[in-house]
Parts: structure tokens; C-alpha cells; sequence
């Protein structure tokens, strides 16, 4: 078993860890970094619980492979507040009351961020199929897409210029 | 729970090869991990040395060659597909197919080689790609062939690739003018029941070439060439007959298997529903183009 040095940026803190070539990128945020809103669910690529930004893309961080993050920045739900100012897909989330457990919750928001960021102005349609990979077991989904319609026009029109991060 | 292995990281397909020749059944070729990462984890296979073709320079990518033909590098994730103008504006069925593989997460991970190379007949891209009559590029250290997508496909989860040989490229030659493609699946979990590809090329008229592809039906995604000979030919505004007689025939051909997905029965009759709508939606296509 080889040893992978790497250097990687987490939530904007550059970090430098030494990974074995099996560990997932979910093992690596929760275990070593205590990136507690990264959520396991199904394990096999289908919930997206576990979705987190790679360089802006969204991947499925209980099966991707940990030392695939080397010289890339990777964003989890953790990183996107700046203290008490929740992102404005936050925001949104909270005022549409598009969770109730909200353990698929870190996950939507982050496949929101990455949509928005491609996609700023999405049809309902265009979320649907966005977020096809994400699933929600609490809310039934129509709470969700109304606050990532409404986000994306927050984040066209408020004062925030970026997504946040 | 992953059980350790070791990752190696060549510089070339050549010292890639090598490296599957020497560890042989120990090893494999690591793209994207969408299919590979979960199977271990499961427990189902182990290897003890992977060999990641990411950083391999030259083997991700798309370009258009001077014959309009589609060179898709073998570790070319499914979203660039997806995304890519030169794929959107002459390979649209294509882009159209990438963007309802799967979800955003593995489109954005896995390969379209790794989905060839994995076999799972339950898949999109070897269906409509075999309409395009694609070849894939197989490479090993020391030599290279090209071969019909449809030779690649042996059996369920099991290509024609040599222990120490690897997938390259896919190429994807243009339709002929006046020809359309359109790709049709239908399914209820994860992966497609059913997929149906279709491409058709109108003259004066009359279908002057007619191909079909079904897919995740049976074990391996295949041409239909007596369907298609249904339609060749036929002028356009006499094709239902044809079409439904070809429908017949492609989902007798199909080799239906009954599983998860559906019976084989129910997925015998979804490959005539498909292969109708996507002749009729391909056809609408060449004379829409034309409109324009
Ligand atoms: C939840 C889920 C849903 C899915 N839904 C769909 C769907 O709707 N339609 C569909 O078509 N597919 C679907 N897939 C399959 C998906 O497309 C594949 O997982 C993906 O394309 C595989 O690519 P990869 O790069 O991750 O392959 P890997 O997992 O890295 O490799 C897969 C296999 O191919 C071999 N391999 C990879 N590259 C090469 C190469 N260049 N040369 C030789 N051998 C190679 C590997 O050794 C391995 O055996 C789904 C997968 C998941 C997990
Ligand atoms: S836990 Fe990763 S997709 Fe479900
Ligand atoms: S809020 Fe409970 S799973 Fe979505």
C-alpha cells in the first residue's frame, strides 16, 4: 500500500495530508478534517447525501477516492456561512422550509451551489433534472425546487455578487 | 470498507499495459471508479494494484477531426460530453444520451471508457453509438487495432480487451446529410430497462438507410440488422407498417432477459414502442433540419 502525499484546500484552508490510495473522500472530510456535514447514506452513488464540490464540480464523496482532491479545492456545507450570514441557498432552504429531517439537507444545498454556479437561472426542469441524483425521503421534493428557484434569484439580484465562498 | 491496494500511475498507455501484463489478474485500470470503487467496496471483486488512465497524458478529451468525425478520448468523463459544443451542435442524440446517463455526480466522475469497458448491459452510450457505426481504438504495449464498437461487447460485464490491453479512443464518424439520430430509453430504477438507438437518412423521399441499436435488454447492446432491412428502402410516407414489423423483429432479436428491470416480455414490447417513437421523432429531426 503506497502512501499519497497531497496538498489540498478545504473550505478555503490549504491543508497537507498524507492518504492511503483507499480512502474515500468521505473518510477523509468526516475522520480527519471532523467535516460532520458530510452524510453517508446509501454508500453507492444513488442519494447524494454525501455530495460535496471538487473544483466546483459535484461529486459523491462515499465512493470517490480521497487522494483525487491533490491540488484541488473542495467545498462541503461547512464552508459556505460566514459566521451567522448563511449563504443565500441557505437562506432559502430555511425560508421555504424545504427540509424536515435534514439529513439529505447538506447535500441538496451543495448540488444547488454547483448548479447555480453553471446554471444561474434555471427552469423548474432544470432543477429536476439537476438534482434527479438527490433524494430527499422527507419532504417531497416541491418545498425543495420552490428555494433553489427562489436562491437563484436571490443570487441574481442580492447583494451578494458570488456564491458566497 | 475499501481493502487496501496499491495505485500506480503511468505516464503512457504503453507503461500502462506493462503493468497489467505484469501483475495480470491482480490489477485493473481505474478511470472515474464510478463502477470499479463500488464494486470492491461491495466486497464483490478485489485488486491489488490499480492503474489510474486519468494521468495518462492525451487520453481524455474530445475533438472533431477533418472528416467530421467525433475522436472521444477513453477518459473523457460523461459531463464533458454532455457539455461540449462541438458534441451539442454535430453529435446532438449524442449530448442528448450523456445528459440523462446516470446523475450529475457520476457524469461528472465516470468515463465514457469505463462505462464501454465495464460491459454492464444495463447502458446507454453502446446503444446509440453503434447507430454511428463507432470504433474504438484498443491499444496494449507494442500494437493497436481498431475495432467495431459492436465486437467490443462479448457478454454480460465482458469485453474482447486483452489482459494488458487498454481502450484508447472512441470514434464516432458523421451521419451522412440528411440523417438524423435519436435515442430513446425508458426505465424505472438506476440504470435503463430498455434503450433504443436509431439513425435514418432520407432520399427523394425513401428511407435510404435505416440503423438500429437496442440496448440493456439483453446481454449486450446490439445492431438489428433484419429490422433494419424493414425499413430500408421504404418511402417515407408508407413506413408504419414497415415499422411495426421491425419493431417485431428487433425485440424478438434482443435476446430479452427477465430480471430487476422488468420481464422479458414487458421489455420486448417497450423495444416497439421505442424503436417506433425514435424512427418518427428521427425523421421529424431530418425535416426539421430542413425547415431550417
Ligand atoms: C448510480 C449509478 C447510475 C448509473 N446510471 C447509468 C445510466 O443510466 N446509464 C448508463 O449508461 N450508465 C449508468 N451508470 C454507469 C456509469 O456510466 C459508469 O459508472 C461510468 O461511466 C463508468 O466509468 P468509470 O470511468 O467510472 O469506470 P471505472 O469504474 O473506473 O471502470 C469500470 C471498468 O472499466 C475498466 N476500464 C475503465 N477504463 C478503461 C480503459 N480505458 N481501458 C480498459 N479498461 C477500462 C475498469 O478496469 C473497470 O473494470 C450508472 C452508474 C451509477 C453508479
Ligand atoms: S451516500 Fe454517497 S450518494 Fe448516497
Ligand atoms: S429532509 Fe429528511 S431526507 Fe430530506
Amino acid at each position: 500500500m503506497n502512501a499519497i502525499p497531497m496538498s489540498v484546500t478545504v473550505n478555503g484552508e490549504a491543508h497537507a495530508l498524507t492518504v492511503p490510495p483507499h480512502e474515500t473522500l468521505i473518510e477523509c472530510l468526516r475522520d480527519r478534517l471532523g467535516l460532520l456535514g458530510v452524510k453517508k447514506s446509501c454508500d453507492v452513488q444513488v442519494c447524494g447525501a454525501c455530495t460535496v464540490l471538487v473544483d466546483d464540480r459535484p461529486v459523491s464523496a462515499c465512493t470517490v477516492l480521497a487522494f483525487e482532491a491533490r491540488g484541488k479545492h473542495v467545498r462541503t456545507i461547512e464552508g459556505l456561512a460566514h459566521g451567522d450570514d448563511l449563504h443565500p441557498v441557505q437562506e432559502a432552504f430555511v425560508e421555504h422550509g424545504a427540509l424536515q429531517c435534514g439529513f439529505c439537507t447538506p447535500g441538496m444545498i451543495m448540488a444547488t451551489v454547483a448548479l447555480l454556479a453553471e446554471n444561474p437561472s434555471p427552469t423548474a426542469d432544470e432543477v429536476k433534472h439537476y438534482m434527479r441524483g438527490n433524494i430527499c425521503r422527507c419532504t417531497g421534493y416541491k418545498r425543495i425546487v420552490e428555494a433553489i428557484l427562489a436562491a437563484s434569484e436571490r443570487l441574481a439580484t442580492g447583494p451578494r455578487t458570488t456564491d458566497g465562498g | 470498507m475499501l481493502r487496501p491496494f496499491e495505485l500506480c500511475e503511468p505516464a503512457s498507455v504503453a507503461e500502462a499495459s506493462e503493468l497489467l501484463l505484469r501483475h495480470g489478474e491482480a490489477a485493473r485500470i481505474y478511470a472515474g471508479g464510478t463502477e470499479l470503487i463500488l464494486a470492491m467496496k461491495e466486497g464483490l471483486i478485489h485488486y491489488d494494484y490499480l492503474v489510474n488512465v486519468k494521468t495518462v497524458p492525451g487520453l481524455a478529451g474530445v475533438r472533431l477531426d477533418a472528416d467530421g468525425s467525433l475522436r472521444i478520448g477513453a477518459a473523457t468523463p460523461h459531463r464533458v460530453l454532455e457539455r461540449d459544443p462541438s458534441v451539442s451542435e454535430r453529435f446532438p442524440a449524442i449530448a442528448r444520451m450523456e445528459a440523462d446517463v446516470a446523475n450529475v455526480r457520476v457524469r461528472e466522475v465516470g468515463t465514457l471508457g469505463g462505462n464501454l469497458c465495464f460491459a454492464e448491459p444495463h447502458a446507454d452510450p453502446g446503444a446509440l453509438l453503434q447507430v454511428f457505426d463507432a470504433t474504438v481504438r484498443l491499444e496494449r504495449k507494442g500494437g493497436a487495432r481498431t475495432i467495431p464498437l459492436e465486437r467490443l461487447f462479448v457478454g454480460p460485464f465482458e469485453t474482447c480487451l486483452e489482459g494488458d490491453e487498454l481502450l484508447t479512443e472512441i470514434v464516432v464518424p458523421p451521419l451522412a446529410p440528411r440523417s438524423a439520430a435519436v435515442y430513446l430509453k425508458f426505465g424505472f430504477l438506476e440504470r435503463p430497462s430498455v434503450g433504443v438507438g436509431v439513425a435514418v437518412t432520407l432520399a427523394d423521399g425513401h428511407v435510404a438507410d435505416a440503423r438500429i441499436a437496442v440496448g440493456s435488454v439483453g446481454p449486450v447492446p446490439r445492431r438489428m440488422r433484419d429490422a433494419e432491412a424493414r425499413l430500408q428502402d421504404r418511402p417515407v410516407a408508407d413506413s408504419e407498417a414497415a415499422l411495426a414489423e421491425a419493431g417485431r423483429i428487433a425485440a424478438r432479436a434482443s435476446d430479452a432477459i427477465t430480471d430487476l428491470h422488468g420481464s422479458a416480455e414487458y421489455k420486448e414490447h417497450l423495444v416497439g414502442v421505442l424503436l417506433r417513437r425514435a424512427f418518427q421523432a428521427a425523421l421529424a429531426a431530418v425535416a426539421g433540419s430542413e425547415r431550417r
